[in-house]
């Protein structure tokens, strides 16, 4: 059992396809980060799923996907700031899009004013 | 674990469709005579499945719960030259895909079930196909397994 079994989780989706998880994973967040199966979050969940994985971030909370062998697939959120920040610092060679309105709120600011490598590479 | 050449790994999904578990130990088996070392992965469920069937080890050899097979390979503590992958259900094609990406090992995709061959046209990741639309009865499954590994 992973350890974000016992962790304060929010479950947004239960029992659905992979697909279908992604899919609300994009819809659904601020940013979307794709990760390739293994990412490694919390002490020792290595992600399972088809490539691309996405990852999303919304406000405080991470989503991801969790797949059980008998269960299917769901859609977690768990407050990280220490994931959240990992992922997109990790993330950021590797990141294939970054959707929906946070992120263009986030480049609207960028374009104003530039403060790090991370801000500019998101221009 | 061993560390020699010829390791397979067989990896199990979720035990509910009853194929499984005989198809399981007829692979072992038959890879073991072949000279291969045989690691079963699986839920707790589906290895004390396994367990239960064959008390004195005689099909089986080495196994180890499912998720720390993934930390393992992710973290390359060890790989294998073959894996077997057993998928009913989207979970399984997850499983699958991601030993496809964790793995150096050849992976096949043994598809059976209900809704084998739908569920077989949604593998998009490099895998080579064993499919048979197989619930109780094992022999199709096995038939197809012999074809494609002799």
């Amino acid at each position: 059992m992973s350890c974000i079994e016992q962790m304060k989780y929010k479950l947004l989706l239960e029992r659905v396809s992979f697909r279908e998880a992604r899919e609300y994973i994009e819809k659904n967040s601020d940013e979307v980060y794709y990760v390739n199966p293994g990412y490694k979050i919390f002490k020792d969940y290595y992600m399972i799923g088809v490539p691309p994985m996405a990852m999303g971030v919304k406000g405080k909370e991470m989503l991801f996907t969790y797949v059980k062998p008998c269960h299917g697939t769901f859609v977690m959120a768990l407050e990280s700031e220490e994931e959240i920040n990992r992922l997109r610092e990790q993330e950021a060679g590797k990141v294939k899009a970054s959707l929906k309105k946070g992120a263009q709120k986030e480049k609207e600011k960028v374009e104003a004013a530039p403060a790090s490598f991370q801000d500019m590479w998101k221009k | 674990m061993t560390n020699g050449k010829g390791k397979a790994l067989l990896v199990m999904g979720c035990p509910e469709v009853p194929v499984q578990t005989s198809i399981v130990l007829y692979l072992s088996n038959k890879l073991q005579k072949a000279g291969m070392h045989v690691t079963i992965a699986g839920t707790d469920a589906a290895l004390k499945l396994m367990k239960v069937s064959d008390p004195e080890g005689y099909y089986i050899k080495d196994t180890i719960d499912l998720d720390q097979c993934i930390a393992d390979l992710v973290e390359k503590r060890y790989d294998f030259d073959l894996c077997f992958v057993f998928m009913h259900n989207d979970s399984g094609m997850a499983y699958g895909a991601t030993m496809s990406a964790i793995s150096s090992a050849k992976v096949y995709a043994l598809v059976f079930g209900k809704n084998a061959e739908a569920l077989a046209e949604t593998i998009e990741y490099p895998a080579e196909k064993i499919v048979a639309k197989a619930v109780h009865n094992p022999t199709p499954l096995k038939n197809k397994i012999d074809k494609v590994i002799g």
